[in-house]
């Protein structure tokens, strides 16, 4: 480090937040701005978008990414992360075909419960002993995926009638599984904006110490956020399996953790904490949803919209620290 | 001095001429005119001290000089000749050294590592330690620093720290130093140190330039001032012309007249109110910290808690807060015992802290004026875990217009406010909490002349409607004017308890000292805390 990096970092945070209008702007509407060009060149180029069978199937595809990438956004506003919710997903769905015996009400139940604990150990770990998130839900990661891979074993599938029509059906053409989606998505939005615990929670991520020092209950906040990571993640698995109608432990939700993250980031949440946002992290599922689905339309492989999935999210977390920099100075 | 010389070529400055101008520089930020053509002259062998309230242009002139910022307009002059400085490495490799309060060296390297960082001796392509180290050693020894040069730089402290910031500036050879808020976490002994290597580099024909919130050092160290206000300059000239009042008159724009009329601080009498002590402290201890404080405050009292650096000023207020462990000892508000060790329970309790570390411990920064006044009453706020928009807009509305907070909206996030008003907005958040007790660490430090006289206006109007306040300050003007009675704490128990009303500044400093004989002469109340 030279004394030219000490000379820029220290600075007038108002005088310099002017001069990075433009990169937050981007940072903050980005992700809409790409959507909405998106939408509009798969219109015009792309056969039969335009069609309810088209769009339906995209909106179906991405609701299980928009509800574990909601629980995400939450946790990555404490200033945490949840690697854990792609094998939460896999555990929830591998209890479904056990104890379908109970209805489908009482399996359900009982997958989000293990959501629920998953979440609560994950919760207790990095708010109580001060494990780092990280590292916890690393460790959580892999040690639920292998409790699934024991409950389930092999692939099951799901006759039940009553599983199967929350993955199939529809009110008024609009699937359930959207449905359920949209609720979330309102639910949580309302909880950030407006309920005492999104505030507090905002506030932790923004500076833990000063929360610490206003009384808030730190360590309350934290529990609750991963708790509500895990019951969100299980209910996705849960979604994805009646879907399907099956049950699959070692692939159910593979690498759902990182598509999450993804969407949470290309949506302008700052990895560092203290925001959350639900329309920017819906946005972003939408539109990794449907840069992958416009690849496959073209004929391009998969392989190729995973590179194209990468350069975006360096792209989004390049713009992200254009700005991080440009605070911390 | 070593060896090293800077890589650009430096024209001879003989000692009284300017070796850094500007001239006319303007630049703006959006549509804020942050400096409007100002003129400054820094001349060799002299130490130049830039005055001005926040906003006054102060850091901008600063960053301009040191090629973080290039300016709009006018023109900037090294030894005569017009400079573009485009990066701050620019303006390093002519010879201009920067000096912050916050140093920026690398924690985790030893002592001589970082004051050669870049430039390490080297043998066979390695650094050559030994070298290092020696040469590292001689520079400390021609400063009159005692460290040790193989010491990780982070476990020194901060004055330390700041010590090898200005060896690493020396061993550069630089023509032009600018220290920015050197001293204000210093003790009083490493500021000696700082201001001898100050004047040291002066008398080598060394232009210096010096900023500081605390006005007594300008007449102890500078030769010349300038002022700026509103980004415009008002006055420059010799330091000894010039007494405390013009200084701060000059840098408010106000009459000499109306200045006097307010005294040095905003200070009234005293307020104190009969009665229950309104905060009770007995036999507080903490490990290694504080052995045994007791501490009395009567409602309307403001009790001063003067010490030195490591007396155990902060960990007393921190302690009572429930942010620091106590080892033993009681804390009872209005004859009620609080729960010690826990924040929430002293909140309960009517305690409230205003921090000593407004960006640490203070201000989410990119939350709101409005998120950040409501933080600490957001369950009061609320029903049934939904916040109430209207209540907290109410309460914000009467906290902004009551301690007039400066910002464009109660949304305008906290971290662009100035720093006099986001401190104003912490005490909005504490009083929000409706307090018995307001322990205050240290509220004016590091804001600017205006926002502190009103910020003391501010503690005499609460102590008057009654709240007990124990106030932490360094300032000895603000304590002996500013409290009813003055604790001093020293080594982590109470020296001696002096009676301000009729208090000098320099008794206190006796009494700070630890000078015995003294205390027992100034202090009606002294406790035998000494054996």
């Amino acid at each position: 480090m030279s004394d030219g990096t000490a000379t820029a970092t220290v600075a007038d945070r108002s005088e310099r937040s002017g001069t990075r209008f433009d990169i937050d702007w981007v940072r903050r509407n980005g992700v809409f701005v790409a959507l909405g060009l998106l939408l509009l060149a798969n219109v015009f180029l792309t056969e039969n978008f335009v069609s309810t069978g088209t769009l339906r199937l995209q909106l179906v595809q991405v609701a299980p990414v928009v509800i574990v990438a909601l629980g995400m956004a939450l946790v990555i506003g404490t200033e945490g992360i949840d690697l854990s919710v792609g094998a939460v997903m896999a555990l929830a769905a591998a209890l479904i075909p056990l104890y379908v015996g109970y209805g489908s009400v009482g399996a359900i139940a009982i997958g989000l419960v293990a959501g629920v604990v998953v979440g609560l150990i994950a919760g207790v770990l990095v708010g109580v002993v001060g494990v780092q998130p990280i590292v916890a839900t690393l460790g959580l990661m892999v040690a639920i995926r292998g409790v699934a891979n024991l409950f389930g074993g092999e692939i099951k599938s799901i006759r039940e009638p009553g599983l199967v029509s929350l993955g199939t059906g529809d009110v008024a053409g609009v699937p359930y599984v959207v449905v359920i989606a949209a609720v979330v998505s309102l639910v949580v939005w309302l909880v950030v904006r407006r309920s005492t615990y999104g505030r507090q929670l905002v506030a932790i991520g923004g500076n833990k110490l000063a929360a610490r020092l206003a009384g808030l209950p730190v360590r309350r906040v934290l529990v609750t956020t991963y708790v509500v990571s895990g019951l969100l993640a299980a209910m996705a698995g849960i979604l994805l399996a009646a879907r399907s109608q099956a049950s699959d432990p070692t692939k159910l939700g593979q690498l759902m953790e990182l598509s999450a993250i993804t969407a949470v980031v290309i949506g302008g949440t700052p990895l560092s904490g203290g925001q959350v946002r639900i329309l920017g992290t819906i946005a972003g599922a939408l539109l990794m949803q449907l840069i992958t689905a416009t690849l496959i339309f073209h004929d391009i492989p998969d392989s190729t919209a995973q590179i194209v999935q990468a350069v975006i999210v360096i792209g989004a977390v390049y713009v992200q620290l254009g700005r991080g920099k440009a605070r911390r100075s | 001095m070593t060896q090293h010389s800077s890589a650009a070529p430096a024209a001879a400055v003989g000692v009284g001429d300017p070796v850094l101008q500007t001239v006319g520089v303007t630049k703006s930020f959006g549509g804020v005119h942050a400096l409007k053509g100002v003129d400054f002259e820094l001349r060799a062998g002299e130490i130049h001290t830039l005055v001005g309230e926040n906003g006054a242009g102060k850091s901008t002139l600063i960053k301009v000089l040191t090629g973080v910022y290039t300016p709009d307009g006018g023109e900037v002059r090294y030894a005569g000749e017009t400079v573009h400085f485009r990066r701050p490495s620019d303006a390093q490799h002519v010879g201009i050294s920067t000096i912050y309060q916050e140093v920026n060296l690398v924690p985790l390297l030893s002592v001589a590592r970082n004051i050669f960082l870049g430039r390490e001796p080297r043998r066979f392509g390695l650094i050559d330690v030994g070298a290092m180290n020696r040469r590292a050693r001689e520079l400390m020894a021609e400063l009159g620093i005692d460290i040790d040069v193989t010491a990780e730089l982070g476990r020194l402290g901060l004055g330390a720290q700041q010590m090898v910031a200005l060896a690493r500036a020396m061993s550069v050879d630089s023509r032009v130093v600018i220290m920015d808020e050197p001293t204000s976490s210093l003790e009083s002994a490493e500021v000696d140190t700082l201001f001898r290597v100050a004047r040291g580099l002066r008398d080598r024909g060394v232009g210096l330039v010096f900023v500081s919130h605390r006005l007594d050092e300008l007449w102890e160290l500078c030769d010349r001032v300038t002022i700026l206000r509103d980004g415009e300059w008002v006055h420059t000239g010799p330091m000894t012309e010039m007494t405390r009042l013009d200084l701060v008159a000059k840098m408010l724009g106000r009459d000499i007249e109306e200045v006097r009329a307010e005294g040095a601080t905003e200070f009234g009498s005293s307020h104190l109110q009969g009665g229950e002590p309104a905060l009770l402290v007995s036999g507080l201890e903490v490990a290694n910290r504080l052995h045994g404080v007791d501490l009395t405050v009567r409602p309307g009292e403001v009790v001063g808690l003067a010490g030195l650096l490591g007396s155990g000023r902060s960990e007393t207020v921190k302690a009572v807060y429930g942010a620091l462990k106590a080892r033993s000892g009681e804390v009872t508000v209005a004859g009620r015992k609080v729960r010690t060790g826990s924040v929430r329970g002293a909140l309960a309790s009517g305690i409230a802290l205003l921090s000593e570390d407004r960006k640490a411990e203070g201000i989410v920064p990119d939350l709101s004026v409005r998120d950040n006044i409501a933080l600490a009453v957001l369950p009061r706020m609320s029903r049934a875990g939904v916040v109430s928009e209207a209540r907290i807009d109410a309460l914000v509305d009467t906290f902004m217009k009551r301690l007039r907070i400066k910002a464009s909206s109660p949304d305008q996030k906290v971290r662009e406010l100035s720093g006099g008003n986001q401190q104003k907005v912490l005490i909005a958040r504490w009083l929000a909490t409706e307090p018995t007790v307001f322990l205050l660490d240290e509220p004016t430090r590091g804001i600017d002349v205006g926002a502190k006289a009103e910020v003391q206006g501010l503690i005499d109007e609460l102590a008057e409607q009654g709240l007990a306040v124990v106030l932490i300050s360094s300032e000895m003007d603000e304590l002996v004017e500013g409290a009813d009675r003055i604790v001093v704490l020293h080594d982590g128990h109470v020296q001696a308890e002096l009676d301000s009303t009729d208090l000098s500044s320099s008794e206190l400093l006796a009494a700070l000292a630890g000078d015995r004989e003294t205390d027992s002469q100034t202090s009606t109340q002294a406790e035998g805390q000494h054996a």
